[in-house]
């Protein structure tokens, strides 16, 4: 089972080689295996991913498909509704909170005959760039489980990484699903917004947030996508148009594509070892046919500064309706209002907390102009940087981290060197653009390395067309292995 | 450029009940953020705000027709304090 | 020193849609708690809200009814504020972008019509609503609060004057034809009672001549047009007596207590109202464009204003035609039939507004129904016209007709009100009387005009009223000997 993909298990549930109840019991083996090291997930739902594999099974006997999801165990960040199955989002505020509904990727994933195999781990409310903002435990990274995974989403990035799930899916505001797939060795895909509903995901940055695949391979991150996008009438954000098809350019090649690199993501705070691999795959895009020009994307430098006002200001809204009444945590008080503010004091750990009282801040009477609106202005610039470049170039490309995973611990006194591990990854959030991030190898310490491509709004084909090009010149079929995780 | 921060404001404003050693902690780390943030102000020329979508959505309604609700006493379950098909808080009076 | 008030009127108008602002739950009056609620009016983490068409639809009506312009674009923005009743903590209103600006509704007191500028109107989402279980009713000692949020998310336009109202009187009257604009496009219930429309008044007081406005104080919290123009003189008056005492108005906002017909600063802590708008990220922006605007216009009906002014130009002054547009006038089908069926339009007025009206009263009934057509009015007028009945005698033929007699011509008849027309019967009847009153006749005869109407007195008396008195007039000139 080891190495099996959503495209390959997939003939093989087909063909009757393999069930989908033996492929989730490979997968649970797995969790057993590792979790204690990983702690990928927070929550194994066995008897709903049972139900659902045998489904499964009894459906594609009976020759019913329903589609390339059919059968496959998947993992889901924590931060999406699930009917009957508690969600937490990793904070203490939602303990034991059981939604009545799903979210809308959800019952796409449902439709499509996935087996959810339980909920995975994340910085509280998707906060954070290391999953260690977790109410309930940091996970680890299973290439070095003295490192951190990466985050929000490291729980379901783990969970690939270790083989505790085939895919996962991420929440994606600054790079939470990219990062975290670069630092444990995995494909991570943020789609153009509007193109996933998020309807049903918790929101922390509504107009930045977007949900995407976390997969080993270029093709499952097309064939989970390919699942959960389309037009959702529940999101007034959801894209009414044509959606195109994610295979059309992959195994194409780069031969004759124009390939920008981003000169302001490079140099300093960047690892040598990241910018070489980096540089090399560049080259070996060129040798395969490629143009190669270097592009300057001046707001880049100032991308960071807006994302943490714009992110934090919408965050303070959307995390107001957690007060201790409908739902979740309470603390009791005299009046609602001391209720209230006891109850967000000790529900929300000191990240979110941060991350409210900055919004708060930006969005308050006398500074609103200086830092939330003059943020906005910048996020307009960076739309007009990217449309500048989109002309001259089909993608863009960087890498998808300045550093290789780190340590835990290693910043988490320091706000603001952990929020430098998403400079790469924040302008796309910013443009709304689509993003993907390919491992290119590992380095002298068996770290991953992951590559960053860029590429206009519903530039999905070309994309994945550049990925998959990426994916084999790089050739990484490097896992961590169980032995090295269990010691 | 040094930020002035009315911190026991902002947490009253954000109702988190926080004590003056953590407001002191958390106002010296809005310091160090929102200077750096302020380099937004570095941004050359004076670009209109957009904040249309991105793929320039508009006009995103729903016909005025009724869906079924949620059944009650699934969620009342959920809730910390409810009584008689209400949720309960403690006196929440402006007076 | 003369004191000018200046008042400005905010007005919340809950929309009758099937469905909510933003969701699919029912809009319901009094259904059981919690029963019309989903992930989104409840608030519940990771919905998300879709606006109902036909809401935004309405508030253009309501736009466009009160000449306001309708924007080409507009957006929804977060309003930030913590309470119990508010599902998300910020409620999806509208801050800078608002659909529509810049209208005016005309406001007439007794006979006088002005014109009150309106600043925007905007679409909102309601709130909850929040019991309070108070120990021995003090509810500044409620022990908890019930919260219901079936009215959370129903949809809401805030309409809000310009300051440009100048009495309690005045702001009633604008209350009062705003209403009838709502009920008359059929946008809401328009109960007051039921709190489908709400008031807050901003009033402030300066002494006459005075450029800059006066501190405005907030008054909330009135449930009828009466409480309305009582809160508004009440704070009026209270600032006058504070300036006058030398003290100062402070800005605030204060409760309207109908009991004790006063009201009181609500104590809000300071510094606790930054509402910290910014632009709804959940939701797109809203394009208005001609051809929408257009459709909705063609679908408004007459409104109280153009109502008036067609009543006018028919030859009603403008008293008669307010009281008859007003869209609760009951009896306006009546009139109007009454006039297609060929009566004045001022005698039809008259009748309806007059004496219908005064009959149903006694017999404390709404309206005439199909008690009366407008063709039976137009009959009753036309005999009144041809002398065949006299003005007097008409009102007992409509209280014949009204009690299901008949048609006018034949209750006259039954009831023998005919108007006596027989030069022949006249002269008997006045020779009569003049024989009974010589010395009438004596100064008649002298000149002396002043007997006529004593005579033409006796006469009518003499017939019951049913003779004609322009004939009765001339036999008993002729009489008087010229
Ligand atoms: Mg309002
Ligand atoms: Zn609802």
């Amino acid at each position: 089972m080891e190495g099996l993909t959503i495209a390959t298990a997939g003939e093989r549930l087909r063909d009757g080689s393999l069930k989908a109840v033996d492929l989730l019991a490979g997968v649970l083996k797995t969790a057993a295996d590792t979790e204690a090291q990983i702690h990928a997930y927070l929550n194994i739902d066995r008897s709903g991913a049972g139900e659902a594999a045998e489904r499964a099974d009894n459906e594609l006997a009976a020759g019913v498909d329903r589609g390339p999801l059919h059968g496959i165990p998947v993992a889901l960040k924590d931060n999406m509704m699930t009917r009957g199955l508690e969600t937490t989002a990793s904070s203490q505020i939602l303990a034991g909170y059981v939604p009545p509904y799903d979210a809308t990727v959800v019952s796409r994933l449902r439709e499509g005959g996935a087996v959810i195999v339980g909920k995975t781990n994340l910085d509280e409310f998707a906060m954070g760039s290391s999953t260690e903002n977790s109410a309930y435990g940091p996970t680890y990274n299973p290439w070095d489980i003295n490192r951190i995974p990466g985050g929000s989403s490291g729980g379901s990035a783990a969970a690939v990484a270790a083989g505790s799930a085939l895919v996962g899916l991420g929440s994606d505001t600054g790079g939470s699903i990219r990062q975290p797939a670069s630092l444990t060795g995995v494909v991570g895909m943020k789609p153009t917004y509007g193109t996933v509903s998020r309807y049903g995901l918790i929101a922390f940055a509504s107009s930045l947030d977007q949900i995407g695949p976390l997969s080993r391979t270029v093709e499952d991150s097309a064939l989970t996508l390919e699942t959960i996008w389309g037009h959702d009438p529940l999101d007034a954000t959801s894209y009414r148009g044509y959606y195109p098809d994610l295979f059309s350019g992959i195994g194409d090649g780069v031969d004759g594509l124009k390939v920008g690199v981003v000169k302001e993501l490079a140099g300093e705070g960047y690892e040598p070892e990241v910018h070489e691999h980096v540089s090399s795959m560049v080259e070996r895009l060129r040798s395969s046919g490629a143009e190669v020009v270097e592009v300057s994307l001046p707001t880049f430098d100032i991308a960071l500064s807006a994302y943490y006002l714009i992110a934090p200001a919408e965050c303070s809204a959307n995390l107001a309706r957690f007060d201790g009444i409908r739902y979740g945590l309470r603390v009791e008080g005299e009046t609602a209002e001391e209720m209230m503010s006891r109850t967000r004091a000790s529900g929300f750990g000191p990240e979110v907390i941060r991350r409210i009282l900055l919004g708060t801040y930006a969005l308050s009477a006398g500074y609103y102009d200086a830092f939330y609106g003059q943020a906005q202005r910048v996020r307009s610039a960076i739309r007009d940087d990217f449309a500048r470049a989109y002309q001259q170039v089909d993608v863009l490309v960087s890498p998808t981290s300045p550093t290789v995973a780190f340590e835990a611990g290693e910043r988490t006194a320091d706000p603001l060197s952990m929020y430098l591990s998403d400079i790469c990854t924040i302008p796309c959030n910013l443009s709304g653009d689509p993003a993907i991030s390919v491992p290119i190898g590992l380095d002298s310490r068996r770290l991953p390395i992951g590559f960053q491509v860029m590429a206009p709004a519903l530039g999905e084909p070309m994309l994945y067309r550049v990925a998959s090009a990426v994916e084999s010149l790089a050739g990484f079929d490097a896992r961590p292995t169980i032995e090295m995780v269990a010691t | 450029m040094p930020v002035e921060i009315d911190i026991a404001h902002v947490a009253r404003l954000a109702r988190l009940g926080l004590s003056d050693s953590e407001l002191e902690h958390y106002r010296g780390q809005l310091a160090v953020i929102l200077e750096h943030a302020a380099r937004v102000q570095e941004l050359e020329g004076d670009p209109e705000v957009d904040v249309t979508h991105p793929l320039g959505i508009v006009n995103a309604f729903r016909p005025d027709e009724v869906r079924p609700s949620l059944d009650r006493d699934e969620v009342l379950d959920q809730a910390p304090d409810a009584k008689d098909g209400y949720f309960v808080v403690p006196p929440a009076m402006e007076l | 020193m003369i004191w000018e008030s200046v008042i400005g009127i905010e007005v919340h108008v809950e929309l009758a849609t099937r469905s909510k602002m933003f969701c699919g739950c029912a809009v319901g009056f009094g259904d059981e708690p919690n029963t019309n609620i989903c992930p989104t009016c409840l608030g519940l983490p990771g919905a998300l809200p879709v606006p109902n068409e036909a809401a935004l639809e309405s508030i253009m009506a309501i736009g466009m009814a009160l000449n306001c312009t309708v924007a080409p674009t507009s957006v929804f923005h977060r309003k930030n504020y913590f309470y119990a009743d508010l599902p998300k903590n910020y409620q999806i209103s509208q801050f800078d972008v608002p659909i529509c600006i810049e209208g005016h509704l005309d406001v007439t007191v007794g006979d006088a019509t002005r014109t009150v500028g309106i600043e925007r109107a905007h679409m909102e989402e309601d709130t909850g609503k929040s019991t309070h279980v108070s120990v021995g009713g003090r509810i500044h000692a409620a022990s908890s609060t019930l919260l219901d949020f079936n009215r959370s998310g129903v949809p809401l336009v805030e309409i809000v004057s310009k300051p440009e109202i100048h009495s309690a009187a005045e702001a009633r009257a604008y209350a009062q034809s705003l209403r009838s604009v709502v009920a008359e496009l059929g946008v809401s219930d328009a109960r007051l009672e039921e709190g489908s429309i709400r008031f807050d008044a901003n009033v402030s007081v300066r002494s006459e001549g005075q450029e800059a406005l006066g501190t405005k104080v907030e008054v909330k919290n009135m449930n009828s047009f009466r409480s309305l123009e009582r809160a508004v003189q009440y704070e009026i008056d209270r600032q006058i007596e504070l300036i006058e005492s030398s003290g100062t108005v402070v800005q605030e906002t204060r409760h309207w207590d109908e009991d004790a017909g006063v009201t009181r600063s609500m104590r809000t802590k300071e510094g606790s109202s930054d509402y910290r708008y910014f632009a709804e990220p959940d939701l797109v922006p809203m394009r208005m464009d001609e051809e929408w605007v257009e459709r909705i216009r063609a679908t408004l009906p007459e409104l109280p204003a153009d109502r008036i002014e067609r009543y006018v130009a028919s030859g009603l002054d403008a008293g008669l035609a307010a009281v008859l547009s007003r869209s609760d006038f009951p009896m306006r089908a009546l009139y109007e039939s009454a006039v297609s069926e060929g009566a004045d339009a001022r005698s039809a007025a008259n009748w309806v507004t007059g004496e219908v009206t005064a009959w149903l009263r006694r017999e404390d009934r709404a309206d005439a129904g199909d008690l009366l057509t407008g063709r039976q009015l137009a009959e009753l007028i036309d005999l009144i016209d041809q002398g065949t009945v006299s003005s007097s005698a008409a009102k007992d033929v409509l209280d014949g007709v009204l009690s299901g007699e008949g048609d006018p011509g034949a209750v006259a008849r039954s009831r023998d009100l005919l108007q006596i027309s027989d030069t022949a019967a006249i002269e008997e009847a006045v020779d009569t009387v003049l024989a009974d009153n010589p010395d009438a006749l004596e100064s008649l005869r002298s000149g002396e005009t002043k007997v006529l109407g004593f005579l033409v007195g006796q006469v009518m008396k003499a017939t019951q009223g049913k003779a004609d008195p322009r004939l009765v007039n001339e036999v008993i000139r002729a009489r008087g000997g010229d």
